[in-house]
């Protein structure tokens, strides 16, 4: 699980079928000082974010599994928003 | 996943039958500038993307598992999932949309979606 911040939105008509009703979100992964790490990546929300937001982000197999129904094709869901990093 | 560009497919004759007749594409990855960033590799195409599309990698071996609906052991983790119409961005310089017009129009193949 990581931080990262929102930068915007992705739009694609021709998609894999799990995907389909799910907002995908153009992020950039950070440490926890919110400097950027690595480059940028595309995420499912599962929690309703927006540009700009400071959220964490599990990947790999599990980020397929955080919708009821079916397991999608994902390798980085959003699933939380952070309030605030006390380090 | 990562936001890629196709830069082309790959031919293979010899190669783990899981693989069937799937293209085999060449991606490279996109910065926020959408620039080219760092190596490109291979991903299986599941969606029939084209040289000069812009695409979504998925880089997770159970979820290629899933969209090529393959059994559990299967040596395959990148695929490409979606073909991306248009990325808006705000990187602090005010809204930017990125609108990407793709290779020249042909059948599809693969799955489409809404």
């Amino acid at each position: 699980m990581f931080f990262a911040k929102v930068m915007g939105k992705v739009v694609s008509t021709i998609k894999d079928e799990g995907a389909h009703g799910k907002k995908l979100l153009v992020i950039q992964p950070t440490d926890h000082r919110l400097k950027p790490v690595g480059g940028p990546l595309v995420a499912f929300d599962a929690v309703g974010v927006g540009v700009d937001e400071v959220v964490f982000v599990e990947s790999g197999r599990e980020a397929g599994v955080a919708w009821d129904g079916p397991e999608i094709a994902a390798d980085a869901t959003i699933v939380g928003l952070v309030d605030r990093i006390d380090t | 996943m990562k936001l890629c560009t196709v830069l082309g497919s790959t031919v293979s004759t010899i190669k783990h039958p899981c693989y069937g007749g799937r293209k085999l594409l060449v991606v490279q990855p996109l910065s926020l500038a959408m620039e080219p960033e760092g190596p490109s590799f291979l991903a299986t195409d599941a969606v029939g993307a084209g040289a000069g599309e812009t695409v979504l990698v998925c880089e997770e071996g159970r979820s290629a598992m899933l969209v090529f609906e393959r059994p559990d052991r299967t040596p395959l983790r990148s695929a490409v999932v979606a073909i991306v119409d248009h990325v808006d961005l705000d990187t602090g310089r005010g809204p930017v949309r990125h609108a990407f017009s793709g290779a020249p129009a042909r059948p599809k193949p693969g799955r489409r979606g809404g």
